[in-house]
C-alpha cells in the first residue's frame, strides 16, 4: 500500500494541479465559499418551491368550501410546505451563511472538514428529491402535518416512507455539517481570537451546531421507530402492544423544541452583526449575548411539552412545562434590549440590511409575545391547533429567520461577489415584504382568537374576510420575493451594480471586512491575521 | 493552537462525495419500494450498499493516504479528535431516543394501560407488569434472561476493551507484534460477542416465542439490542482496518489517532452494552 501512496498521493491530486471546471467544479468543491454559494442557491430555490405550495393553500382558503384542491391535497401541501420550508429552506440558509462567514470571520483558510462538507451540501438535492417524488406515488407525499404524528405516519402510504428517508438524509446532512462547523471554530480560530473575542455570529452557529448534533439524532431515532412500526411489527407507537402514541409527540418535540432554536439563534447571531455595523457602535452587552444564547440552548431541552399541553399530562407536568417555557423569555429579552441599547444614541443610518434587522426586532417580538401567551397552559388549551398558532410561529419564523436571512444576504452580499445590490429595489423589498407579511399574517391572530383550526381546507363563512385578506397578503409577500430574486441575480450572476471597496460598511470590523478584498478571494487567510 | 506557521491541509476537490450522495438515492428510495411489496427495490438498496462501500472505502483511502504521507500535522489532528468526540455525541443521542423509548414505556405507557380507566375503558383483563407485551398481545412468550448468554457478552466486550488498551500500549511502545496480536484478540472477542448475539436472537424467535412483533417488550429488546449489535458490527470492521493498517506498517507511536478513534468508538459501543445489560435484561 505504501507504494500507491507514493506514486499517487503526490502527483495529481495534490496541491491547485486538480481543478474541474464547469459543472464538476461545483460537484467536487471542496471550497467553504463554492459549498456556502450552492446552500444559498438550494435554499432560495426551495423558498420558491415551499412558497408556491403555500399559495395553493392561500387560494383554495380565499373562499370557504372546497375550489382547488382536494382534503387530501391539501393535507400533503400543508406538510409539504412546512418541511420544506424547515429543512429545505431555513436551516440550508444558515448553513449557508455559516460556509460562508464562518472562516471568513474566524480568519481560518477554510472549514475543518473540506469533504465532509461537500457532501453535507450534496446530500440535500438528494433528500429533496425523494421529498418531490413523494408526490407521485401511490397515496401522494406525506400528509400527516411536518410533526408527523403516529398514528397517522404508521398508517399512510409509501409516500411517508420517502418522507421519512428524506428526514434521514436530511438529519444526516445536518449533523455533518454541524460537526464541520464546531471544529472549526473551536480549532481553526486565528491566534488571539478567544472565544469571548469571537463575533456573534460564529457565537450563535457554535451553540446552535450543538443543537442540531444533539437532537438530530433524536429526530432520526424517532422517524425509525414509525418506520419500523409501519413495517416490522413493532409496538412503538401502538398502544394495543404495550405502546402510547403519546410518546411519538414526546421523542420528536425533544427534538423540534430545540429545532425551533436552531432556526432562530443564527438568525439572532446575523442581526447581533448588522445592527452594530449600522448603529457604528459596538454590539451592547457582548458576554450578556453570549450568556443568553446559551441559556436559551439549555433552556430548549426541557420545555418541548408546551407543544401538547392538550394531549393529557399531569398538572405538575403542565406547571413545569409552562413556567420553563416563560423562562426562556428572559435571555430572549436581554437579546432585544441589548440590540435596542446599541442602536441607543447610534449614529445611524438605514441601508436595506439596517431595515430588515429593524424591522426584524419590531414583527419578530410581536411573535415572541404571541409565543408567551401561548406558553400560559389554560390559554393554549383554548388556542392549540387554530390559527392563531400558525400566526405565532409565521411571526418567528418569516419575521424572525427569514428576515434576518435577507438581513444577511443584503449586509454581506458585496463581499461575497464585490457588487452593490440596488439600494432603491433593496429598500422596496423591504417594505413590501414588510407590509404584505403583516396582512398575511395579523388577521391569522383574529381568526385563531375565533376559532379556526389549522390544516383544514375549509371554515365557516364568518372566517371569510379575513382569510380573503390573508390570502391576498400571501401573494403580495409571494409576488415581492420574485424582486429579492433578481436584486440577488443582479449583484451575482449578472454582476451589474457598482464595485464595491473591502469595507462598505463603515461599521463594519469583523476580519471579513477589515482584511479581505470585495469579492473575497477563492482562497483566503492561507496566513492566519493575528488578532489583537 | 500552537503551530500557526504551518498550513492547515484543506483537500482538493474529489469525487467521491457525490457517489455517496447517489448510493444513498439508491438506498432510499430501493427501500421505499422495497418496504411497501415492490421487490425490484432490493436490488436498488443492493445497488446503493455497495456504492457507498466503495465510496467510503475510496474516500478513507485517500485520507489514509494523506496521512500516512505526512499531510497532517497537530493542526489537523485536534480537528480529527473534535470530529469524533462530536460524532460519538450524536450516537450517544441516538441511542438516548431509543432508552428514553424504553424508560417512557416501562414507566409511564404501560402501567397506565393497566390503570383503572384504562381498564374500564378497554382492557378490563390486562394487569401491566414489566416484561410486557401489551393488553392486545394474547400470545405467551418468555423474556429473555439476563444471566446466561447476554452475561457472557457482557464479559466478552468489556474484556475486549482491555485487550484493545493492551494493543494501544503496544502501539505507544513501539511494539508492533503486541499491538497486532491484542488488536486481533480484541477483534476476535468482538466477532464472538456478534455470534453469541445472533444464537441469541435465533434462540428467542425458536424456542422463547419472542419476536420483534412481540408488544413493546419484544419492540424495545429487539430494537435497543439490534442497534447495538449493529454498532458492534461497525465497530469489528473499524477494528479490522486497524489490523490491516497496522500489518501494512501504518501509524507512529505518537501519531495514529485513527487507532485511538476507534477505541474511542469501541469503548463507546461497551459502555452502551452495559446500560443494555442493566435496563433491558436485568432489571
Amino acid at each position: 500500500m505504501s507504494a500507491v501512496i507514493d506514486t499517487h498521493g503526490h502527483a495529481d491530486h495534490e496541491g491547485h494541479g486538480y481543478q474541474p471546471s464547469g459543472l464538476m467544479r461545483w460537484v467536487t468543491t471542496t471550497n467553504h465559499k463554492d459549498i456556502g454559494t450552492m446552500y444559498l442557491w438550494f435554499s432560495l430555490i426551495m423558498l420558491f418551491v415551499g412558497g408556491v405550495l403555500a399559495l395553493t393553500l392561500r387560494a383554495e382558503l380565499f373562499q370557504p368550501g372546497i375550489q382547488i384542491v382536494n382534503p387530501e391535497f391539501f393535507n400533503q401541501l400543508t406538510t409539504m410546505h412546512g418541511l420544506i420550508m424547515v429543512f429545505g429552506a431555513i436551516m440550508p440558509a444558515f448553513v449557508g451563511f455559516a460556509n460562508w462567514q464562518i472562516p471568513m470571520m474566524i480568519g481560518a483558510p477554510d472549514m475543518a472538514f473540506a469533504r465532509m462538507n461537500n457532501w453535507s451540501f450534496w446530500l440535500l438535492p438528494v433528500a429533496a428529491s425523494l421529498l418531490v417524488i413523494s408526490f407521485f406515488v401511490p397515496g401522494g407525499a406525506p400528509a400527516a402535518g411536518w410533526t408527523i404524528y403516529a398514528p397517522l405516519s404508521t398508517q399512510m402510504g409509501p409516500g411517508m416512507d420517502l418522507g421519512i428517508f428524506a428526514l434521514h438524509i436530511m438529519g444526516a446532512s445536518s449533523i455533518m455539517g454541524s460537526i464541520n462547523i464546531v471544529t472549526t471554530i473551536l480549532n481553526m480560530r486565528a491566534p488571539g481570537m478567544t472565544l469571548m473575542k469571537m463575533p456573534m455570529f460564529v457565537w450563535t452557529w457554535l451553540i446552535t451546531a450543538y443543537l442540531l448534533i444533539a437532537v438530530m439524532p433524536v429526530l432520526a431515532g424517532a422517524i425509525t421507530m414509525v418506520l419500523a412500526d409501519r413495517h416490522f411489527g413493532t409496538s412503538f407507537f401502538n398502544a394495543a402492544g404495550g405502546g402510547d402514541p403519546v410518546m411519538f409527540q414526546h421523542i420528536f418535540w425533544f427534538f423540534g423544541h430545540p429545532e425551533v432554536y436552531i432556526m432562530i439563534l443564527p438568525a439572532f447571531g446575523i442581526i447581533s452583526q448588522v445592527i452594530p455595523a449600522f448603529a457604528r457602535k459596538p454590539l451592547f452587552g457582548y458576554a450578556s449575548m453570549v450568556y443568553a444564547t446559551s441559556s436559551i440552548a439549555i433552556l430548549s431541552f426541557i420545555v418541548w411539552a408546551h407543544h401538547m399541553f392538550t394531549v393529557g399530562m399531569p398538572t405538575a407536568a403542565l406547571l413545569f412545562f409552562m413556567y420553563a417555557t416563560m423562562l426562556i423569555a428572559v435571555p430572549t429579552g436581554v437579546k432585544v434590549f441589548n440590540w435596542l441599547a446599541t442602536m441607543w444614541k447610534g449614529s445611524m443610518t438605514f441601508e436595506t440590511p439596517m431595515l430588515f434587522a429593524v424591522g426584524f426586532i419590531f414583527v419578530f417580538t410581536m411573535g415572541g409575545f404571541t409565543g408567551l401567551m401561548l406558553a400560559i397552559m389554560p390559554v393554549d388549551v383554548q388556542l392549540q391547533d387554530t390559527y392563531y398558532v400558525v400566526a405565532h410561529f409565521h411571526y418567528v419564523l418569516v419575521a424572525g429567520s427569514l428576515y434576518a436571512i435577507f438581513a444577511g444576504t443584503y449586509f454581506w452580499i458585496p463581499k461575497w461577489t464585490g457588487r452593490m445590490y440596488d439600494e432603491t429595489l433593496g429598500k422596496w423589498h423591504f417594505w413590501l415584504s414588510l407590509v404584505f407579511f403583516n396582512i398575511t399574517f395579523f388577521p391569522m391572530h383574529f381568526l385563531g382568537l375565533a376559532g379556526m383550526p389549522r390544516r383544514i381546507p375549509d371554515y365557516a363563512s364568518q372566517f371569510t374576510e379575513f382569510n380573503q385578506i390573508a390570502t391576498v397578503g400571501a401573494f403580495g409577500f409571494g409576488l415581492s420575493q420574485l424582486l429579492f430574486l433578481y436584486i440577488v441575480l443582479k449583484a451575482s450572476v449578472f454582476a451589474r451594480g457598482e464595485k464595491t471597496p473591502a469595507r462598505p460598511w463603515e461599521g463594519a470590523d469583523t476580519l471579513e471586512w477589515t482584511h479581505l478584498p470585495s469579492p473575497a478571494p477563492y482562497h483566503s487567510f492561507h496566513e492566519q491575521p493575528e488578532v489583537k | 493552537m500552537s503551530d500557526r506557521a504551518q498550513h492547515y491541509f484543506v483537500p482538493p476537490p474529489s469525487h467521491w462525495m457525490i457517489v455517496g450522495s447517489f448510493a444513498l438515492l439508491f438506498m432510499a428510495g430501493g427501500a421505499a419500494m422495497w418496504f411497501n411489496g415492490a421487490d425490484l427495490g432490493r436490488y436498488g438498496v443492493l445497488v446503493g450498499f455497495a456504492l457507498l462501500a466503495f465510496m467510503m472505502f475510496r474516500w478513507f483511502g485517500d485520507v489514509v493516504r494523506e496521512s500516512e504521507g505526512g499531510k497532517y500535522g497537530k493542526w489537523e489532528d485536534v480537528s480529527f479528535r473534535w470530529g469524533m468526540s462530536w460524532f460519538i455525541f450524536s450516537e450517544v443521542m441516538f441511542f438516548a431516543a431509543f432508552f428514553g423509548a424504553l424508560f417512557y414505556a416501562r414507566v409511564l405507557a404501560v402501567p397506565d394501560l393497566g390503570s383503572l380507566a384504562s381498564r374500564e375503558l378497554l382492557w378490563p383483563d390486562f394487569s401491566a407488569h414489566w416484561p410486557s407485551a401489551g393488553p392486545g398481545f394474547k400470545d405467551p412468550f418468555t423474556p429473555m434472561a439476563a444471566w446466561g448468554v447476554p452475561a457472557l457478552n457482557t464479559l466478552l466486550l468489556l474484556t475486549s476493551g482491555v485487550t484493545l488498551t493492551i494493543a494501544h500500549f503496544g502501539m505507544i511502545e513501539g511494539k508492533r507484534t503486541k499491538l497486532k496480536l491484542w488488536l486481533f484478540l480484541t477483534i476476535a472477542l468482538g466477532v464472538t460477542f456478534l455470534g453469541f448475539q445472533i444464537y441469541e436472537y435465533s434462540h428467542a424467535y425458536s424456542e422463547l416465542n419472542l419476536k420483534l412483533s412481540t408488544g413493546i417488550y419484544g419492540t424495545t429488546f429487539f430494537m435497543l439490542t439490534g442497534f447495538h449489535g449493529f454498532h458492534v458490527t461497525i465497530g469489528v470492521i473499524m477494528l479490522t482496518t486497524m489490523l490491516l493498517r497496522s500489518i501494512a506498517g501504518h501509524f507512529k507511536p505518537k501519531q495514529h489517532f485513527a487507532f485511538e478513534a476507534v477505541a474511542w468508538y469501541w469503548h463507546f459501543v461497551d459502555v452502551v452494552w452495559l446500560l443494555l445489560f442493566v435496563f433491558v435484561y436485568w432489571v
